[in-house]
């Protein structure tokens, strides 16, 4: 009986071939979907993370709470002591410290006097004694004019601000800003390079300094605004950080004093944590679109084929089989067009999507003036969930379209199926 | 209730009716009693709206009577479940439509075997029974055509011998000539007549076809629902060769 079947469902193309190249296309544009969202959020979310968030980061109370405002008087001290704490806490993290600043950027003419100005915000990174930070956040790629620091004094401008202020390479800059204790601070730097972001916020006015420069500007020894960590094989893993911040946190809990530190994980940040909620919560949300969206279709396509099928249903009613055993045959009909379709479309999507990951699309034109971190080159990622994520809804969508369409024969009465025949 | 053995139908005060709106009921069979034996050529004649097809369906255990008793093959229709009312029509019946009604995708041979599949019954037994239905009906050239490559009359050869094939004791016909010209009906016919004497199937027709009755050994006339007219006719085959 099964053959029999079998064999009417590939004969009758309007049955097999036309469900199974909706399931296929509808299963390819998910996988597809999934790989590329993946890429693109997944890029960006390791892109901020690795820039500005770290997978862990420490910071004191209240510099948390005014985040915003850089508010280096409100830094973390004693960053050493804590960072040696760190690490032999939490060795699978890499722990690094940085500080964030504002400022003015002065540029003054031969005689000293001030010929341009403007503001910059800036980091300070470990540029001089490791390549970590570097390669962490893939600055060499960046570079457009002149070379890496190499002394201390040396620092990085943004492309974009040092066309700006009109300046030549080995210029003196000086750098305006308030030390950690509320004075004015004024500290030159030599400039040695400049770096295209390729994201208009940095562009407009970034500055790269070595740590230390930046901590003797800003009378900031043994202080940072934050210590951030990183886990050793670079990629986040949510679980284990809530346990790492959890564990963090509870050694601080009846510390009442404001400068005393606080952790927080990457998905509790700001945008980063709703970035990082889309993406956890993106295959699920993929998936519902999806099953309501293809049951929709393959409901109609269903009712159709369903209404042309009366005939046939009241015929087979007629030679001895029961509503029951046509609707479950219906059903089978539905789960093995769903799994070819699927396996298709699985097929399909990984293709296009591998395509993706491995050539990518190169948008900086669209990307060029973007407000957020993303690469010029847009990819797609294969995780091992876009290898299964079509074949849930690819399956259950074309079963519950049969399923909604075959109620029909439970709804008619028997006789009445049974007219459909000799209409 | 008192039966003959050999009755394949029995009906006592068959009434069926059918809600029309809010209007109330429309009463398409008044109080029907009627007994059809073993191996019977009967008719059930008359105007559209009389009631044949209801009857047939009742009969054939696709819809229930409203009140009164129905006996078929040994079974009451009204207390049938749906599981056993499917049991008794795979079993022991067979239909023969107007519009045929072929498995399009299917084969000529596919089609006569689907309701041996049903029964599952082993393929070499069905190869057997489907050849030899379809040599009965002439069809042995056409074992591997579609129903869209057949002729009309051919079609409904292929659709008799799907409903001989199981060798049913009832088979229920419903206006089985209307889609045909008089020289195929009258093959059909003739080819039904033979099925009917050599296997001693019991035959039921809904019709007001004059070339279909004018080959029934007996005319059950119903108007409006009820039996006008029940005639024995005894010689039927001299009157189709009129």
């Amino acid at each position: 009986m099964i053959k029999f079947l079998l064999k009417g469902l590939l004969r009758d193309r309007s049955r097999s071939l036309l469900p199974i190249i909706v399931v296929a296309l509808g299963v390819m544009i998910t996988v597809f979907m999934h790989a590329y969202l993946s890429g693109v959020f997944g890029e960006s979310l390791e892109k901020t993370a690795n820039f500005n968030d770290g997978h862990v980061r420490v910071e004191t109370k209240a510099y948390a709470e005014n985040l915003s405002q850089i508010p280096n008087d409100l830094a973390l001290i004693g960053v050493d002591t804590l960072k040696k704490s760190l690490k032999s806490l939490y060795p699978e993290y890499s722990w690094v410290e940085r500080v964030e600043f504002a400022g003015l950027l002065d540029v003054p003419d031969s005689a000293g006097n001030t010929r341009m100005q403007g503001a910059v915000v800036g980091k300070g990174i470990d540029l001089l004694n490791s390549e970590e930070e570097i390669k962490r956040m893939e600055l060499r790629k960046l570079l457009v004019k002149g070379k890496f620091p190499s002394k201390a004094g040396e620092v990085l401008l943004s492309d974009e601000l040092f066309e700006k202020l009109k300046l030549q390479l080995n210029d003196v800059v000086t750098l305006i800003s308030s030390t950690m204790f509320g004075e004015m601070a004024m500290h030159n730097f030599t400039v040695a390079g400049t770096l295209h972001f390729g994201v208009n916020v940095l562009d407009r006015g970034m500055m790269i300094a070595d740590i230390k420069d930046i901590q003797t500007a800003l009378n900031m020894e043994d202080a940072a605004g934050l210590v951030l960590g990183f886990f050793n094989n670079n990629v986040y893993n949510n679980k284990h950080a809530e346990k790492t911040n959890t564990d963090f946190n509870k050694r601080y809990e009846n510390d009442e004093d404001k400068f005393a530190p606080v952790m927080s994980s990457l998905a509790e940040n700001g945008v980063m944590g709703i970035s990082y909620s889309f993406i956890k919560n993106l295959a699920g949300f993929i998936i519902l679109v999806f099953i309501f969206a293809m049951s929709i279709v393959l409901w109609n396509a269903g009712l159709i084929s369903g209404l042309r099928r009366y005939g046939e249903f009241g015929l087979r009613l007629a030679i001895g089989e029961n509503k029951k055993e046509i609707y479950r045959s219906l059903i089978w009909e539905a789960a093995l067009v769903g799994i070819i379709g699927t396996i298709i479309g699985t097929i399909l999507g990984l293709s296009v999507s591998w395509l993706m990951q491995e050539y990518g699309i190169n948008m900086s034109n669209i990307t060029k003036n973007s407000s957020i971190m993303m690469s010029d080159t847009i990819r797609a990622q294969i995780t091992p969930t876009t290898w299964f994520i079509g074949l849930i809804p690819g399956i259950v969508s074309t079963v519950v379209g049969a399923m909604l369409a075959g109620i029909g024969i439970y709804k008619r009465q028997t006789a009445n199926l049974f007219k459909e025949l000799q209409n | 209730m008192d039966m003959k053995n050999d009755s394949i139908v029995k009906v006592n005060g068959l009434v069926k009716k059918f809600p029309i709106g809010s209007a109330g009921y429309f009463t398409a069979l008044k109080g029907i009693d009627l007994t059809i034996s073993e191996g019977e050529f009967t008719g059930l004649v008359g105007p559209s709206g009389s009631g044949k097809t209801t009857f047939l369906n009742i009969v054939g255990t696709l819809d229930k009577p409203t009140h009164g008793q129905v006996r078929v093959l040994n079974k009451n229709v009204e207390n049938l479940i749906p599981a056993q009312a499917a049991q008794l029509r795979k079993e022991e019946m067979g239909f023969i439509f107007q519009s045929f009604n072929l498995l399009p995708v299917y084969t000529v041979f596919e089609n006569v075997e689907f309701p041996l599949l049903l029964l599952n019954i082993h393929s070499d037994e069905r190869k057997k029974r489907v050849m030899e239905s379809l040599e009965w009906l002439g069809l042995t050239s056409k074992v591997n055509s579609r129903p869209a490559q057949l002729s009309g009359g051919e079609c409904q050869r292929v659709a008799i011998a799907r409903a001989m094939v199981k060798r049913p004791k009832l088979v229920l016909a419903d206006e089985p000539t209307a889609n045909l010209d008089a020289e195929n009906s009258h093959n059909i016919l003739k080819t039904m007549v033979k099925l009917n004497k050599e296997l001693n199937t019991c035959f039921v027709f809904a019709t007001h076809d004059e070339k279909v009755i004018g080959y029934l050994r007996r005319i059950i006339h119903l108007e409006d629902g009820s039996i006008a007219q029940d005639t024995r006719v005894q010689n039927p085959d001299s009157q189709q060769e009129k």
